[in-house]
């Protein structure tokens, strides 16, 4: 799917390669980018300590206001490289406060778009409820805000979406993903170890990325834009759907449309990701929606 | 998980706070902000207990060559005394441009 040739692979910018605060301020306009709750206000998780793991000065959760396009616009990213990016009370509120001071924002007259850089596991299971809490406000924030602004999610990868944040992502009013990044309800490793090797091999990348891929992802219409994985594309089609605005009909509130494409799978024979695109598409005319 | 505390001399003021790392799988995060005073105040909060005379032996070294006042806040998942050195020697580079 890649659209890179030779020299061209070279010379691009990683963005998977970038870390959560890096991503952040690539999709900001150069100078306007301001942290909120940064690192140095340690607002760390006070419950990882006790569990004997270490905690992360902003909870692996950044928050970036700023402009995009000359329009306001807030990032959250969420850092995989902690704890799986996993959502915690503290790095879930901060993302809750942002997308609800946006919708504030939005109520009383003013632009904010949202966007949010999600890898992550889902909930953090040392957080136990406080995570389940804080991923049930969020999905309810997105559905607050998207109403007035567009709320993008970009799943550029290696971690990916899992769990509950799947939710959100799928709650949005636009999802971008890269070939590289992965998007699902249960991970890989979580079918397995729940149904069995023989339901799904979760070491089996092929597998895994030919059906939780951004590329079968975005080819069954769960993903809007296929990006490469280079800062100038992932930030050119980021201000592409801020420019485009709230969305009328979310994909979420086309309940018909999947009952029809659900209904008319046939389950007697297994069903691959390839033949899964076309029986979609059959059923529904294309990805487009 | 052990909270561990040193405190190094200093000569000079240091004017900008800087961050490097992430609390990964063998990986740290420093926090480096000025400090009045003419000393720097490490403390390290790390999941793997017993290392007390090797983060002091990376430490000395580390300000054998630097002399910032500076305080330093270190959350460590198991890096080897190599990346800390380098998370350190970051931080530093971050603050100093």
């Amino acid at each position: 799917m890649s659209n890179f040739q030779g020299v061209d692979f070279v010379r691009r910018r990683s963005f998977i390669e970038l870390d959560a605060r890096a991503r952040a301020k690539a999709l900001l306009d150069e100078g306007s980018d301001r942290e909120l709750l940064g690192p140095f206000e340690r607002i760390e998780s006070p419950w990882l300590a006790q569990q004997g793991v270490t905690p992360q000065s902003d909870d692996g959760c950044v928050v970036m206001k700023g402009m995009i396009d000359g329009a306001a616009a807030v990032v959250v990213a969420l850092e995989g490289a902690f704890q799986g990016g996993s959502m915690g009370e503290v790095s879930g509120t901060k993302m809750v406060a942002a997308l609800d001071l946006a919708a504030k924002d939005c109520e009383s007259g003013k632009q904010m778009s949202a966007i949010l850089l999600l890898e992550t596991g889902g909930v953090r299971l040392q957080e136990a409820n406080l995570g389940l809490a804080v991923v049930a406000e969020i999905f309810a924030s997105v559905l607050r805000l998207r109403r007035h602004s567009p709320v993008i999610t970009v799943i550029a990868g290696t971690v990916g979406c899992f769990g509950g944040m799947s939710l959100t992502a799928a709650a949005s009013s636009y999802v971008v993903m890269t070939p590289e990044a992965r998007l699902g309800l249960n991970g890989p490793e979580v079918i397995e170890q729940e149904s069995g090797l023989e339901e799904f091999e979760a070491s089996d990348r092929a597998l895994v990325w030919a059906i939780h891929g951004g590329t079968q992802r975005y080819a069954m219409g769960l993903a809007d834009v296929l990006v490469d994985d280079d800062v100038a594309q992932v930030s050119r089609t980021v201000r592409d759907c801020v420019g485009k605005g709230p969305r009328t009909e979310h994909r979420s509130e086309q309940v018909a449309l999947y009952r029809e494409r659900i209904a008319k799978l046939d389950a007697s024979q297994q069903i691959n990701p390839v033949s899964l695109r076309t029986a979609w598409a059959e059923a529904t005319g294309g990805r487009e929606q | 998980m052990e909270k561990l505390e040193f405190e190094f001399p200093a000569k000079r003021t240091i004017s900008q706070r800087a961050r490097a790392g992430v609390v990964g799988s063998n990986d740290l995060e420093v926090l480096l902000e000025p400090l009045e005073g003419d000393h720097a105040l490490v403390t390290v909060l790390t999941s793997v207990d017993g290392f007390r005379d090797q983060w002091s032996a990376v430490l000395e070294r580390f300000f054998s060559t630097y002399d910032g006042a500076t305080r330093i806040h270190i959350n460590d998942a198991g890096a080897t005394p190599g990346i800390v050195l380098l998370r350190l020697r970051q931080a530093v580079e971050v603050s100093e441009t």
